[in-house]
C-alpha cells in the first residue's frame, strides 16, 4: 500500500481522531462493565457447607477461614487483603457451597473492614 | 570531557522494572557498560517447595504479569509429564488459544513501550488502546484480565461456549485490521525508521554465540522457534510460519514482532474453528509420583524452560525456571557498547526485558562437604559434560539440528 | 505614566502574557490528547500546575551555584516577556517600535535558550549537564534556518522593523504568497526552539530524565515553565504577524479576534507536528537542519531577492 518512506505517515488517522469519541472510559462516573464470569468476591452458602475445610487447604494465600458457629453449621470469613481471586476454593469445594460474584469494588480505608463474613 | 558514568536505573523513567545499567560515556558515545540484576529476586523457587502443586500453580502464574500463562502452562506440562496424565485434546486447544491471545497482548504492549522510549507517544496510545480489545476478550474467556488462572493439573478449568467463540473471532478480525496499519507505519514513518535502523546491531554469529532467544534472535536470521522445532500442545496440527528477518537491529525486531501478530491471529482462528468436542480435564491425584520432567514453551519473549522434580508427596522437591530474558541478557552489554546514549533505552527495550521473570540465583552446593561455589559458564559446561561422561553418556554421538 | 503601567502589567504585559500563555498551553495539550484519542486536561490545568509548583519546596543541590540557580528563571522570564512590546498584535503597529526591532526581538528570544544551558550546567548533576550540552548543540542547528526564514520577508519589505513589515504586507497581500517556503521552515525550526518532539532531545524524558530542569523544583521550575509558555506565545505571534498579513487597523475588536484566530491555527499546526513524529537523536537533528532546512531558507531568500529586484 502506501509504503513510501515519508515523515508524518500517521497524518490521516491522527487528524480524524479529533472527530471521534475518545477511547477513555471515565471510570468512576461511568460504571465499568465486567464480563459474565469475572472472578470477583466470593459468596458462601451456609446450608450446603459441611466443614470439610478443603477450601482452606487449597487456598494459595490462606485467605479463607471456616469457623464453626453451631453444630453442623459453619461460617466463612474471607480476608480481602489476602485473597487473590483465583477461585480455587470454588473448584475444591465438595458441596458447591462457594461461588464467585462479579463484585470487585472492595476497597476500604480501614484494614479491619477487610475481614468480611461471606 | 573525559569519561562520565551515567546510571540508568535502578529507578529511571526508561525502565519498567528495576535493573542497574552503569554506562561510561565519552561525549554521547558509550565506551563501556556494567550491568547488574537482582533487584526483583523474590525467592519463587524456594517458595514453591513449601506449597502443594495446586497452590504452586497460582504462584508460578504470578512470576510475571505479561507471560503468566506461559509460565503456568510450562509448569503444568512438566507436572503432567511426571504424573503421566493424558490431557484431553480440547483442553490443549483451549490452552493454545489463551497462549496465543497472550502473545498478541504482549507484542502490542511491547510496541507501545518501544514507541514511548523513542518519544513517539501517538503510537504508544494507539497500540495500548487496541490492547484493551485483547484484554476484554481474555476477561470474557478466562475471568481475569491478567493472571488468567485457566490451567489446572489435568486440563483447563473453563470451557469456551459458542457465543464466546463468535465474540473472540470478531475481536481478532478487528485487531488484524489495526495490526496491518501498524505494519504500514513501521515500514513508512521516517522518524521511526531513523531511530530504529542500525541501532543495537547483533549479527547472526553474535546471536548464536551469545545464546539469544525469541524475537531477538529471529531478527538476526536465527531460525529457531520451539513451537516448530519441538512441538508441544497442538502446534504440530496447526499450520503457521516462523517469522525471521535479516535486519539484525531493532527495526528487525519490531518487524518480527508485528508480523508474528498476524501469525498469531491465524493460529487463533484455526484453533477456534477446529476445536474438537470432548472433556476439558481429567482427574488428577493430589500426590504426584516421584520423577522429574523438563518442559519448554515459546513465551512471547523467547524460550521458557521449566524443570520439576517430585518425590511422591503433594509438594514438589525442586522447581527451576529459566526465563527467556536471562538468555537475551548477555547481548545487552554487547549491543550497548559503541552506541549512543540516546539509543540505550530502546536497545534495552528491544529485547523485551522482563526482569521479574529473570531473577533467580544459581549456586551449586556439594552435598557431602556442604561447600558452596559459584561457577562461571565455561566451568559449568565442563562440569555437566564430565557428569554425563561418568555415566557413560558421550556427547559426541549426538547431532544437534540447528538451522 | 499610568498608561505605561497598564501596558507593562496588564495588556500586553505580564497578566495578558501569563493568562494567554496558559491558554495556549492548554490548547496544545488538549489537541495533543485528542489526536491520540484521549480526553486531555481541563481548561484550568496549566494554572493549577503553576499554582501548585509555587507552593512546593524548592530544593537546591549542594554543589550547585546557589545565586545562579535562583536568578536564572527570572532572567529567562524577563527577556521572553519583553519581546511582546514590539510585535504587532491587533493592528499593524506594535506598541513600541523602532528601526531594526526584528533583530532585537530575535536576540531577546535567544536569551532563554542560553539560560537553559547555564541552568543545566550550574546544576552539576549528570543528567542536567548532558541536557544542557544538547540544548546548546541544538541551538547551533535551528538558529540559522529560523533567522534566515524571518530574514526573507524582511528583505522583500525592505525594512528591519516588524511593524513596518506588517504594514508592507498588509498593503500588498499577494506578495505574502512568496513567503510560503519560509513559513514551512519557520514552523519546523520553531519545534526546535521550543524543544518539542521531534526536536525534543534536550528534554528527553526516557533518556536523561528531564535534561536541564532535572534539579529544579518549586517556584524556580514554575518560572521556567511559564517562560516556555510565553516563548511559545511570542513566537507564534511573531510568525503570525510576519507571514499572515490579515489586519484590521483602526478596529481594535476585529483586530483582536483576528489575532486570536491566527494563534489558534498556528497552535493547531504545531500540535499536529508534535503528535506525528518520533524524537530524533541529536546528530540526526543537526544533520537534518543543515541538510534540508538551511538550503530551504536560502531558497526563500533567493525568491525574495528576485521578486524585490523585479518590483
Amino acid at each position: 500500500m502506501m509504503n513510501i518512506v515519508r515523515p508524518g505517515s500517521m497524518l490521516s488517522q491522527v487528524f480524524s481522531s479529533v472527530f471521534h469519541k475518545p477511547a477513555t472510559r471515565l471510570y468512576p462516573y461511568v460504571k465499568a462493565e465486567v464480563a459474565d464470569r469475572f472472578r470477583g468476591k466470593l459468596k458462601h452458602d451456609r446450608t450446603k457447607c459441611n466443614g470439610c475445610m478443603l477450601c482452606m487447604k487449597d487456598c494459595p494465600s490462606n485467605a479463607i477461614n471456616i469457623v464453626k458457629v453451631a453444630d453442623k453449621e459453619f461460617k466463612a470469613v474471607l480476608s480481602l487483603d489476602k485473597c487473590i481471586f483465583c477461585a480455587q476454593c470454588v473448584d475444591s469445594c465438595s458441596r458447591d457451597a462457594l461461588e464467585y460474584t462479579r463484585d470487585f469494588e472492595l476497597a476500604h480505608f480501614d484494614r479491619k473492614n477487610l475481614q468480611v463474613e461471606i | 570531557m573525559g569519561i562520565i558514568e551515567i546510571p540508568i536505573g535502578p529507578q529511571h523513567p526508561a525502565l519498567k522494572e528495576p535493573a542497574s545499567f552503569k554506562l561510561y560515556l565519552e561525549g554521547e558515545r558509550i565506551a563501556a557498560s556494567n550491568v547488574t540484576l537482582g533487584y526483583n529476586h523474590r525467592g519463587v523457587e524456594k517458595a514453591c517447595e513449601a506449597r502443594t502443586y495446586i497452590e504452586d500453580l497460582y504462584l508460578i502464574e504470578r512470576v510475571c504479569g505479561i507471560c503468566s500463562h506461559s509460565h503456568s502452562t510450562c509448569f503444568i506440562s512438566a507436572v503432567e509429564e511426571v504424573a503421566k496424565l493424558e490431557v484431553p485434546k480440547r483442553a490443549k486447544y483451549i490452552r493454545t488459544i489463551i497462549g496465543e491471545l497472550e502473545r498478541v497482548h504482549s507484542h502490542l504492549l511491547w510496541l507501545g513501550v518501544a514507541a514511548h522510549e523513542i518519544g513517539f507517544d501517538t503510537l504508544f496510545m494507539y497500540s495500548w488502546r487496541d490492547r484493551e480489545v485483547v484484554m476484554d476478550t481474555l476477561e470474557m474467556l478466562s475471568g481475569n484480565r491478567v493472571n488468567y488462572g485457566i490451567n489446572k493439573i489435568g486440563g483447563v478449568r473453563r470451557d469456551i461456549s459458542e457465543e464466546q467463540k463468535e465474540k473472540a473471532l470478531k475481536a481478532v478480525d478487528a485487531l488484524e485490521e489495526r495490526t496491518k496499519y501498524y505494519i504500514e507505519i513501521v515500514n513508512s514513518e521516517t522518524t521511526l525508521i531513523g531511530r530504529l535502523k542500525d541501532v543495537g546491531k547483533l549479527s547472526y554469529e553474535d546471536a548464536m554465540r551469545l545464546h539469544a532467544a525469541g524475537p531477538t534472535a529471529r531478527a538476526s536470521g536465527v531460525d529457531r522457534d520451539v513451537r516448530r522445532d519441538d512441538p508441544y500442545l497442538v502446534y504440530d496440527e496447526i499450520p503457521f510460519n516462523v517469522i525471521t528477518d535479516n535486519h539484525c537491529d531493532v527495526l528487525g525486531r519490531t518487524i518480527v514482532r508485528v508480523k508474528e501478530l498476524i501469525e498469531s491471529y491465524k493460529i487463533i482462528r484455526f484453533a477456534l474453528n477446529n476445536i474438537p468436542q470432548g472433556d476439558i480435564a481429567v482427574r488428577s491425584p493430589r500426590r504426584i509420583p516421584a520423577g522429574e520432567a523438563f518442559s519448554r514453551y515459546e513465551a512471547p519473549r523467547g524460550e521458557d524452560v521449566h524443570y520439576v522434580r517430585g518425590n511422591g508427596t503433594d509438594k514438589p522437591e525442586r522447581v527451576k525456571l529459566r526465563a527467556p530474558t536471562l538468555a537475551n541478557f548477555a547481548s545487552i552489554t554487547y549491543m550497548l557498547n559503541g552506541g549512543y546514549l540516546a539509543d540505550a533505552p530502546i536497545v534495552i527495550a528491544a529485547i523485551d526485558p522482563c526482569f521479574s521473570c529473570t531473577d533467580r540465583s544459581i549456586s551449586i552446593k556439594h552435598i557431602d562437604s556442604g561447600k558452596e561455589n559459584i561457577m562461571d559458564w565455561e566451568s559449568l559446561r565442563q562440569y555437566s559434560i564430565d557428569w554425563h561422561k561418568n555415566r557413560g553418556f558421550n556427547a559426541k554421538n549426538i547431532q544437534l539440528k540447528v538451522k | 505614566m499610568l498608561l505605561s503601567l497598564f501596558y507593562i502589567v496588564i495588556f500586553p504585559g505580564f497578566i495578558f502574557l501569563s493568562v494567554y500563555g496558559c491558554m495556549v498551553e492548554y490548547m496544545d495539550r488538549k489537541l495533543y490528547a485528542r489526536f491520540q484519542n484521549r480526553i486531555g486536561p481541563p481548561w484550568f490545568q496549566p494554572f493549577a500546575d503553576f499554582i501548585k509548583l509555587i507552593g512546593k519546596e524548592a530544593i537546591i543541590p549542594e554543589k550547585a551555584d546557589k545565586a545562579m540557580f535562583r536568578i536564572l528563571p527570572a532572567f529567562a522570564l524577563a527577556s521572553a516577556s519583553a519581546t511582546i512590546l514590539y510585535i504587532p498584535l491587533w493592528s499593524t503597529g506594535a506598541l513600541f517600535s523602532f528601526k531594526s526591532d526584528l533583530i532585537v526581538v530575535l536576540y531577546l528570544l535567544t536569551i532563554p535558550t542560553i539560560t537553559f544551558f547555564i541552568a543545566g550546567w550550574s546544576s552539576t548533576s549528570l543528567y542536567s549537564t548532558l541536557g544542557s550540552i544538547r540544548t546548546l548543540t541544538q541551538l547551533f542547528a535551528y538558529e540559522v534556518p529560523l533567522y534566515m526564514a524571518l530574514l526573507g520577508p524582511a528583505l522583500l519589505a525592505g525594512t528591519w522593523s516588524i511593524s513596518e513589515i506588517a504594514t508592507f504586507y498588509y498593503e500588498n497581500p499577494l506578495l505574502a504568497l512568496c513567503n510560503i517556503p519560509g513559513f514551512i521552515v519557520a514552523i519546523i525550526a520553531l519545534q526546535g526552539k521550543l524543544e518539542r518532539v521531534p526536536f525534543d532531545t534536550p528534554e528527553a524524558e526516557t533518556e536523561i530524565v528531564a535534561g536541564s530542569f532535572t534539579e529544579y523544583s518549586g517556584r524556580y521550575l514554575a518560572l521556567f515553565r511559564m517562560t516556555i509558555d510565553i516563548e511559545m506565545l511570542v513566537l507564534v505571534s511573531l510568525i503570525g504577524a510576519i507571514f499572515f498579513p490579515v489586519y484590521f487597523p483602526g478596529n481594535t475588536v476585529l483586530g483582536l479576534i483576528t489575532y486570536f484566530l491566527k494563534t489558534i491555527i498556528l497552535v493547531f499546526i504545531l500540535a499536529l507536528v508534535r503528535s506525528l513524529m518520533a524524537r530524533l537523536r541529536i546528530e540526526q537533528m543537526v544533520k537534518f537542519c543543515w541538510k534540508y532546512l538551511a538550503p530551504a531558507a536560502i531558497f526563500q531568500i533567493l525568491i525574495d531577492v528576485l521578486v524585490k529586484g523585479a518590483l
